[in-house]
C-alpha cells in the first residue's frame, strides 16, 4: 500500500493510498476547523444542507437517481471531533471493480455538493436548512437514548468546562435553534475560503488520477486568508486535587459509569505505541485488567472498557453496572489503574496487551475507512507513520514504559447515571 | 475441496462437506492481513423445544445465549486467553436462527482456528462457573431494556408473536434464564453443536486444504444424529396483536413496525425470494424511494430509519425502526407506498445499487462470512446474487409487494417521551 500526500491548493491537502485489494473505492473531504460552542452546530449543519440538492441535482431524489446509477455510490455528511477540532464534510465509497470511472464522476458530484449547492439569489435554501436543522436538534436530542454513550458526552462535558473539548461534535439544541439561513449562508463561504481541507483517498487509482480528479472537481474552490490558529489545546493536570464527582439521573435500570483522566506528564513528549499499550493493558481490549477484574472476578457488569483521545490527553472508562455497585466498581478501577502504575503487570498481561495493538493496527489496514480515520488523525497530528509502523513499536513495549506511560494519569471526574431512589411504580 | 469460481467478483471459494457433516467453505484472499473465521450452529434463541433420541426437551428462553457466553470455559481456563495470547479477537453473538463464535487474527491462524474448533465442541460446565454466569448475563439484559430502541424493536417483535418463540428476547429474562443448570446446556450442547448442524467459514488470506484438514483433526469424526425442532404452531401471517405503546426517557418518538412475511423457502428459489424482498423493500423504502424522501421532506421521518428483512424459525418478517414526530402517519405513508406504481427506470437503478452494495460486503469479512453460512443454512448459494438478480423482473417486484406489504399482517410499537402523557 503505497502512500502520497500532494497539497492540491493553498491548504487542500490529498492523501492517497493505492492498493488494489479493495472492490470499492473511499474519497473523503473534510474542512478542519476549531471546535467552538457558538460554531459547532452551524459547522455540523453544513455537509447536510449541502447534501439536500445541487446547481444540477438539485433535490435529493435527483441526488439519489445519480447515486444509485454510479451502483449504488455513497456520499455521506460527516461530522467528526477530533481533539479540539471539528471536521466537517463528506465522505464517499462506491463500486471500483466494474472497470467504470466511478471516481471522476463521484468526485464531481462531491465537488459540486461542496461549492455549488441549490441556492436561491446566493442564499442556501430556507426550506433547507429549516429541515437540516430539526434534524440536527432531533440528532442532539436523542443522545440521551444510547445510555451509555450519553454518559460519555455528559462526562466530557462537565469533566472540561472552559475547554473547547467540552463542545460536542453537533454542539447544542439552543446554538442550532439559532442557526438562520442567511447567517449559515455566510458561514459556509467564510469557511470554504478559511479552513484548511483535508482530502483521502483509498482505492485502485493512480494517485496522479485522484489528484487531477480532485483539482477539476474543487476548480472553483475559494481560497482566502487560511485559519493557521486551529489545535488542541492539552491539560496536563486535573481541574481540583481530588476528583470530581457527577450523578445525574434518568429512567434506566442499569448505572451507567464513565471516569475521566488526563494522562499527564505522558503527553509533553506522547510515546504514542506505549501509551496505547498501557491503554490495552489496563481496560481498552479484551481481556484486560478491567475485563478481568470488574467483569470476571467480580461479576460486577457486562461491560467495561477505556478509550484514549490522544489528540487531548485524556482516557476515560466506561460501564454498565447495578447502581448498588457503583462504589465497588469505582474502587477497583481506580485499584486496577493503581496497579498498571505500580508496574504490577505479568508477562502474560504485557504480551497480550502488546499483541492486541499490534493486530488491531494491521487489521486496520484491510479496511478502508478505518485507514481514512487513521490517517486524517495521523495528519492532523503532523504525524507521518502509519499503522505497521505502530505495530512494530507496539512490539517492543516493555512494562516499564507502560507503568511509565501510565505514572502521571489521574483522574479528574466521575459521572454515574442512574435511576434514581426507588421508581413509582406506575408505568 | 470444490473450488468455485465468481469471475465477475475477482474471487473464489472452497468447499468441502465432511464425512461427520460439517460444511466448510473458505474464501481465499491474497494479499489481506486478516482472517476470520467463523464456526457457526443452526441453533438460535428460537431453537427451544427439541427432541434428541426420542427425550423431548422444552428449554427456557435465553438458553442458547447463555450457552454461547459459557462455551469459552475450558478445563485450562477461558478460551479468550489463547487468542488474545496470540493478539486474536474472539467473540460470538447469537440471534434468532444461529449461534456463531469467530475470532479475526493476523497472525497464527492456524493454531487460532485449532482454538476456535476445540473449545465451542467442548462441553465444559460446572454449577459454580454457570452460576457466576448470571450476574453478568443479568446485566447485560438490563442494559437492553434500558436501550430505548432494543426495548421498541422486542415490543414490536411480542406483537408479532406474541407467546411464540420468537416473540421474545434471545437473551431470556431475569426469571427465565433463573433455573439454567449445567445439566440444560450439556443438553443443548449436545443436540446442536454436532458437527453436521454446523458450519465453518473462513476469509483471508489462507490455506483452503490446510482449513479443511485442521477441521478433520480436531472435531469427531463420527455423524451425530439431529434433533427434530419444534417451533409450536405455524405463527400464521397476522400479528398477534398490532399496537403497544410506552414511555420512556427518550428525547423523541421512537417505533419499530413489524411486518410479518411467513417463508422465504429453502434452495435457489430462497434466494430468489430473500433478494426479491430486498429489492421490494429497496423500492419502498430506500433512500431513494418517493416514499421515503416525501417523508424525510415533511419531517416525519429522519436518517436514523432503517429496516430489514429477517428470517428464522421457518418463518421471516421485516421491521421498520426508526423516530417520528407521528409513528402512525410514518407507518401509513410507508405502507401505502405499496399502492403506487414502480417507474422502470427507477426499478433498474435500484438493482444496480443493490448490486453494488453486495459487490461492497465481499469486502467485509464478518459479513462475508456470516453470509455464508446463512446460505449454507437456507441451501443456497449466497454468491450467486449477480445471476439471481438479473432474472428478477418489475413485475416480479411489484407482485411480492402486493402480497406481502398488507395493513393486516403489520404491528406497531412505539415508545413515546415520558411528559407526552
Amino acid at each position: 500500500m503505497q502512500r502520497t500526500r500532494k497539497e492540491l491548493f493553498p491548504g487542500v491537502f490529498l492523501t492517497c493510498l493505492r492498493t488494489d485489494k479493495f472492490r470499492t473505492g473511499l474519497l473523503s473531504l473534510h474542512l478542519v476547523t476549531q471546535l467552538t460552542a457558538g460554531t459547532a452546530s452551524q459547522n455540523a449543519l453544513i455537509p447536510s444542507v449541502l447534501r439536500r440538492g445541487t446547481v444540477s441535482a438539485p433535490d435529493m431524489a435527483a441526488l439519489a437517481a445519480r447515486l444509485d446509477g454510479l451502483y449504488g455510490a455513497r456520499i455521506e455528511p460527516s461530522v467528526r471531533k477530533l481533539g479540539e477540532l471539528q471536521c466537517v464534510g463528506f465522505t464517499a465509497d462506491f463500486v471500483e471493480v466494474l472497470g467504470q470511472d466511478q471516481l471522476g464522476a463521484v468526485a464531481s458530484l462531491l465537488g459540486e455538493m461542496l461549492l455549488a449547492p441549490n441556492t436561491r439569489g446566493g442564499l442556501l435554501l430556507p426550506g433547507y436548512v429549516e429541515g437540516e436543522k430539526q434534524k440536527l436538534i432531533e440528532d442532539i436530542r436523542a443522545r440521551m437514548n444510547d445510555r451509555a454513550e450519553y454518559a460519555q458526552l455528559r462526562l466530557v462535558e462537565l469533566m472540561c468546562p472552559g475547554e473547547d473539548y467540552a463542545v460536542d461534535a453537533l454542539g447544542t439544541e439552543e446554538e442550532a435553534r439559532s442557526v438562520g439561513y442567511v447567517a449559515l449562508t455566510r458561514h459556509y463561504r467564510a469557511l470554504l475560503a478559511s479552513a484548511p481541507i483535508e482530502i483521502f483517498y483509498c482505492g485502485a487509482a493512480d494517485p496522479a488520477a485522484v489528484a487531477s480528479a480532485m483539482t477539476d472537481a474543487l476548480a472553483a474552490l475559494p481560497r482566502g486568508e487560511l485559519d493557521g490558529d486551529i489545535g488542541t489545546d492539552i491539560r496536563m493536570n486535573t481541574v481540583e486535587e481530588a476528583p470530581r464527582v457527577f450523578t445525574e439521573e434518568l429512567d434506566v435500570g442499569q448505572g451507567k459509569l464513565a471516569v475521566g483522566y488526563r494522562l499527564g506528564e505522558a503527553m509533553e513528549e506522547p510515546d504514542m505505541a506505549a501509551l496505547r499499550v498501557m491503554d490495552a493493558l489496563f481496560g481498552g481490549v479484551w481481556p484486560s485488567k478491567l475485563t478481568a477484574n470488574v467483569r470476571e472476578r467480580l461479576s460486577l457488569c457486562y461491560y467495561v472498557y477505556s478509550e484514549l483521545d490522544l489528540m487531548k490527553g485524556i482516557m476515560t472508562v466506561s460501564s454498565g453496572i447495578d447502581p448498588a455497585d457503583y462504589e465497588k466498581a469505582l474502587a477497583e478501577i481506580g485499584r486496577q489503574l493503581q496497579a498498571v502504575k505500580d508496574g504490577d503487570i505479568t508477562e502474560g498481561e504485557m504480551n497480550v496487551a502488546r499483541a492486541a495493538v499490534s493486530t488491531r493496527m494491521l487489521a486496520l489496514t484491510d479496511d478502508a475507512a478505518a485507514l481514512e480515520k487513521f490517517w486524517l488523525g495521523q495528519d492532523l497530528l503532523g504525524l507521518d507513520y502509519g499503522p505497521e509502523e505502530l505495530a512494530a513499536l507496539a512490539e517492543d513495549v516493555t512494562a516499564a514504559d507502560v507503568a511509565k506511560a501510565a505514572a502521571g494519569v489521574a483522574c479528574d471526574a466521575v459521572y454515574f447515571l442512574h435511576g434514581g431512589e426507588e421508581e413509582d411504580a406506575e408505568d | 475441496m470444490q473450488r468455485i469460481d465468481y469471475p465477475g467478483l475477482g474471487m473464489a471459494v472452497c468447499t468441502a462437506a465432511l464425512p461427520n457433516g460439517l460444511a466448510v467453505y473458505v474464501a481465499p484472499r491474497p494479499g489481506w492481513r486478516k482472517c476470520r473465521a467463523a464456526f457457526v450452529t443452526n441453533y438460535g434463541g428460537a431453537d427451544r423445544r427439541f427432541s434428541l433420541d426420542g427425550e423431548a426437551h422444552d428449554t427456557p428462553a435465553g438458553v442458547a445465549h447463555y450457552l454461547e457466553h459459557k462455551m469459552f470455559d475450558m478445563p485450562y481456563g477461558s478460551a479468550d486467553d489463547q487468542f488474545s495470547a496470540r493478539g486474536a479477537s474472539a467473540n460470538a453473538y447469537t440471534s434468532e436462527a444461529v449461534t456463531s463464535y469467530h475470532f479475526t487474527c493476523t497472525g497464527r491462524f492456524e493454531e487460532n482456528l485449532r482454538t476456535l474448533l476445540q473449545f465451542v465442541s467442548t462441553p465444559y460446565f460446572t454449577p459454580e462457573t454457570v452460576a457466576k454466569e448470571r450476574g453478568i448475563i443479568g446485566q447485560e439484559i438490563a442494559e437492553d431494556e434500558d436501550d430505548p430502541s432494543w426495548a421498541c424493536y422486542l415490543r414490536c417483535l411480542r406483537l408479532l408473536y406474541g407467546d411464540g418463540v420468537l416473540g421474545s428476547s434471545v437473551l431470556g429474562t431475569a426469571a427465565s434464564i433463573a433455573d439454567i443448570t449445567d445439566k440444560t446446556l450439556c443438553a443443548c450442547h449436545k443436540a446442536f453443536y454436532a458437527p453436521a448442524n454446523m458450519v465453518l467459514c473462513v476469509a483471508g488470506d489462507v490455506d483452503p486444504e490446510a482449513v479443511e484438514r485442521i477441521a478433520l483433526e480436531v472435531l469427531p469424526g463420527a455423524k451425530a444424529p439431529l434433533p427434530e425442532r419444534d417451533w409450536g404452531q405455524d405463527p400464521g401471517l397476522e400479528p398477534a396483536e398490532t399496537r403497544e405503546e410506552r414511555t420512556m426517557d427518550v428525547a423523541a418518538p421512537l417505533f419499530c413496525a413489524g411486518i410479518k412475511l411467513g417463508s422465504a423457502g429453502t434452495g435457489p428459489d430462497g434466494l430468489t425470494a430473500r433478494l426479491t424482498a430486498e429489492l421490494a423493500l429497496r423500492c419502498l423504502w430506500g433512500r431513494s424511494a418517493p416514499a421515503y424522501l416525501d417523508l424525510y421532506e415533511k419531517g416525519l421521518l429522519n436518517d436514523s430509519f432503517r429496516f430489514e428483512a429477517a428470517y428464522a424459525a421457518g418463518v421471516g418478517h421485516i421491521t421498520l425502526e426508526g423516530e417520528s414526530a407521528d409513528p402512525e402517519a410514518a407507518l401509513a405513508a410507508l405502507l401505502a407506498a405499496a399502492e403506487r406504481d414502480m417507474d422502470p427506470a427507477f426499478f433498474q437503478r435500484q438493482k444496480k445499487a443493490l448490486y453494488g452494495g453486495f459487490v461492497r460486503m465481499l469486502d467485509d469479512f464478518f459479513e462475508l462470512t456470516e453470509t455464508l453460512a446463512e446460505g449454507h443454512f437456507a441451501g443456497f448459494d449466497p454468491l450467486d446474487v449477480p445471476a439471481a438478480l438479473d432474472k428478477i423482473a418489475p413485475a416480479d417486484v411489484t407482485a411480492w409487494v402486493r402480497e406481502h406489504i398488507v395493513p393486516a399482517r403489520a404491528a406497531l410499537a412505539v415508545v413515546r417521551p415520558k411528559e407526552d402523557k
